[in-house]
């Protein structure tokens, strides 16, 4: 029962490591190629083969994990860091006209698809990794909302805060003090599920060209470039594509384990 | 002949025990009422007679239904005992019905799970039990959904459900607890005529030792999971042997020693408030709102105890919170030494603080007792830090029977009575002028009640209180205040000295309110 937490956690932090050790060492260099090492396949040259440029694939995975990790945080930053203070703000005034421009607000972003918008963004603005940041994060604002005021709002009717309201504390400061407090545990498990949903975002944006541009390395785009040579060397295609589901299910084993551990009802059954 | 046999009961879940020992039966006709306080294992008692006890629960012993082994009983003839054989009443009747299914539709379905009855057939039987419990087709139609039904209709659908199989044996835990006092009267008449009507076995589970009086046959009295006496109800009560029986008859009928009241010059001064809710928004505009304080007017002096009694849904509640600056009027004033509470003036609202009910949900789970406590210090520009604060919470804590070192502690550390001395603790550390105690002893075992009624008078006699004491329970108010107001539908329809309403009521809801109350017999010294 704790394995999905001991498993994800060990993907997650797998991830992170290869991320952060690629800043002071890779097996290769990203961008030299060697064209006569061309399409080595895994073991041949390094551990990961080498692509059609004749790059080492492990060292484009670790660069890669980078990016695409500063991505989904930064992301999934905008998301909470907007999202959870509009769901507070619209908790505390339900059914007031916040609530209602919020919320709205909210239902306008969730009405259209998300990576359409992301391409139209970075197509009006330009391809490139901040642009990538903003067009997912935007759309994770929503989501963070409706988690924190749905959270919120049980709580408000709760003795505790109305104790607090009696002792004269202001709507914004027992959203800070009491509320927020108490919602961390669901916000932290919807974090990691959105920081995977943002991975995998920016490997579709970069899939079809509009990611981090050239020569930085990431995976949606080792794996477009992979398209047409499937036939040939499948590890191209493979290597990134098990990086990209690695990761996710790292990060979504570690939502639910996180979940289990941090939501007391659901500790109760289990003891 | 017996129709439920309980011998050398015991029960551990997951390895904790829970039951030690118990032993009871009861006999066709015969109501038999296990009584206790939190913890004492009666509904532990009743679940193993159902056999839905939580996981990790190892029973031992003998449970035997008319010669039925429960325990040895497998999971088919389980589900065919209960609800032919056996039928249970819950506590809540709203979580005990399906929201989504219209009363018939879930009396019909007992009907057709338990016997070979046709659509047709088991439409009629459901009509006829529907019938039988007091819910007639005309005022109460079978297609109703349980949200159209008030609190004790909805209970009469949840009896008709266990008895309509004509079971041998009904449970029935805390069934009056979530009722009011006029509807609870009326369900346990329903049940003691049920009883008499199909000749089955009645146990039923209450902590009220007033409801017992009124009901029961035979008494079982448990503590820490053992049976610790039992009899007929009459002389257990009477000349209660064991001394934990004998606590709890003291407890029920405690008497406060409360002080003279002087009341002074008027504290709080409530004026022709109006409070209305919007209703719900239709398809086309808005329905007229809903006024739950109609134009209410009373004075409360300093020094005063006043007691505010009335059903749930009479407005007691909304005028709390409005008393407290936290529902807006929509007309007339709330005004608190002179000033209108409306105006939200920091030292006003200083000076009037809150009980609540539930001594679990009153405070943040995740802070320690003396951030909880100091809350209140929220509202006093000048309130004390360092040293200075942490001495005042020591005090507070010793002045409400705890200790200066709980100041540490964390909330769930605490039992319900506990946590409601620390909730008075918060009201009383600014040394408000007025309490408000919204059910604030409701919650609580009889024995722990008294202490903290006690513990009130002492406050009263050591630092003059004034409050305002909100509840449903008539006899505890009659305990702890000198005047009292009585609340129906929004309105106050008869104020007056404690004691003369409660001897002499005026009004025909008081003396309604009166009538239906259980009490329990004069202790025979």
């Amino acid at each position: 029962m704790r394995l999905s937490l001991i498993l994800g956690a060990a993907l997650s932090a797998l991830v992170l490591a290869l991320a952060a050790l690629s800043y002071l060492w890779t097996p290769g260099d990203v961008t030299a190629m060697d064209i006569a090492n061309r399409m080595k396949p895994p073991g041949a040259a390094g551990l990961l083969g080498t692509d059609h440029f004749g790059r080492d694939m492990l060292s484009m995975i670790m660069v890669g994990a980078r990016v695409s990790i500063a991505v989904a945080l930064v992301a999934v930053g905008i998301g909470m860091g907007l999202g959870v203070p509009l769901g507070l703000a619209a908790a505390a005034r339900r059914g007031g006209w916040l609530d209602e421009l919020i919320m709205r607000g909210n239902d306008l972003i969730f009405a259209f698809p998300s990576l359409v918008i992301a391409i139209l963004i970075t197509a009006v603005f330009g391809p490139g990794a901040i642009n990538a940041i903003i067009a997912i994060g935007i759309f994770n604002i929503p989501v963070f909302a409706r988690v924190a005021r749905g959270a919120a709002l049980p709580l408000w009717q709760r003795e505790f805060i109305l104790a607090a309201r009696v002792a004269g504390k202001s709507r914004a400061h027992i959203s800070v003090e009491h509320i927020l407090p108490n919602i961390a545990n669901l916000l932290v498990v919807q974090g990691t599920i959105q920081f995977s949903l943002a991975i995998l975002a920016e490997a579709g944006l970069s899939y079809v060209g509009l990611g981090a541009q050239p020569p930085l390395p990431s995976w949606g785009r080792m794996l477009a470039d992979a398209q047409t040579l499937v036939a040939v060397a499948p590890h191209l295609a493979l290597v990134p594509g098990l990086a990209i589901i690695l990761t996710v299910l790292g990060l979504n084993l570690l939502g639910d384990g996180l979940r289990d551990l941090l939501d007391p009802r659901l500790r109760r059954v289990r003891t | 002949m017996s129709v439920l046999q309980i011998t050398g009961l015991s029960l551990t879940i997951a390895g904790r025990p829970v039951l030690r020992d118990v032993s009871l039966d009861i006999g066709a006709g015969e109501i038999v009422a296990l009584t206790g306080e939190s913890g004492s294992g009666k509904s532990m008692t009743a679940f193993s007679v159902m056999q839905l006890l939580p996981e990790g629960a190892a029973p031992s012993g003998h449970i035997e239904l008319d010669e039925i082994d429960i325990l040895q009983a497998d999971e088919a003839t389980l589900c065919s005992l209960r609800g032919q054989r056996m039928g249970m009443v819950f506590q809540e009747p709203m979580t005990a019905l399906n929201p989504v299914q219209t009363i018939g539709a879930q009396v019909a379905e007992v009907i057709r799970l338990h016997s070979n009855a046709t659509r047709g057939e088991a439409q009629q039987q459901m009509q006829e039990v529907l019938i039988r419990v007091g819910l007639t087709p005309d005022q109460v139609p079978p297609s109703r959904y349980p949200h159209e039904l008030s609190g004790g209709q909805r209970q009469r659908v949840v009896i008709a459900m266990a008895v309509v199989m004509r079971p041998r044996l009904l449970i029935a835990d805390e069934p009056t607890t979530a009722l009011d006092v006029t509807t609870q009267a009326q369900i346990l008449d329903l049940l003691q005529q049920l009883v008499t009507e199909d000749g089955m076995g009645l146990m039923i589970i209450t902590h009220d030792l007033a409801v017992v009086s009124q009901l029961a046959d035979r008494i079982v009295v448990m503590r820490h999971g053992e049976v610790v006496e039992t009899g007929p109800a009459a002389q257990v009560l009477a000349h209660p042997q064991h001394p934990y029986t004998q606590m709890l008859r003291e407890a029920a009928a405690h008497q406060v020693d409360l002080p003279q009241a002087e009341a002074t010059e008027p504290l709080l001064v409530v004026d022709k408030a109006v409070r209305d809710y919007p209703a719900p928004a239709r398809m086309f505009g808005r329905a007229a709102p809903k006024r739950a304080v109609d134009h209410v007017s009373f004075t409360l002096e300093r020094g005063e105890r006043l007691g505010l009694v009335g059903e749930s849904g009479s407005g007691k509640s909304t005028l709390t919170r409005a008393i407290l600056g936290l529902e807006p009027l929509q007309a007339g004033r709330i005004e608190i030494d002179g000033r209108n509470v409306a105006d939200n003036d920091p030292t006003t609202r200083a000076k009037v603080q809150v009980v609540f009910q539930d001594p679990y949900g009153s405070f943040n789970p995740r802070h320690r007792v003396a951030r909880l406590i100091t809350e209140p210090f929220h509202l006093l520009p000048d309130a004390p830090t360092g040293a200075a604060r942490s001495a005042l919470v020591g005090e507070m804590l010793e002045s409400v029977g705890l200790s200066a070192t709980d100041a540490d502690k964390y909330i769930h550390e605490f039992s319900g009575g506990q946590r409601q001395r620390i909730a008075i603790a918060r009201a009383l550390i600014t040394r408000p002028d007025l309490i408000l105690l919204d059910e604030a002893v409701s919650a609580l075992d009889v024995s722990v009640r008294a202490q903290i009624l006690d513990l009130l008078a002492d406050l009263c006699r050591d630092s003059g209180l004034t409050y305002l004491f909100v509840s449903h329970d008539l006899a505890v108010v009659r305990e702890v205040t000198d005047r009292v107001l009585v609340m129906k539908s929004g309105q106050i329809v008869e104020q007056g000295v404690t004691e003369q309403v409660f001897t002499v009521p005026d009004h025909p809801y008081t003396q309604a309110l009166l009538a239906a109350s259980p009490s329990l017999p004069e202790a025979v010294a």
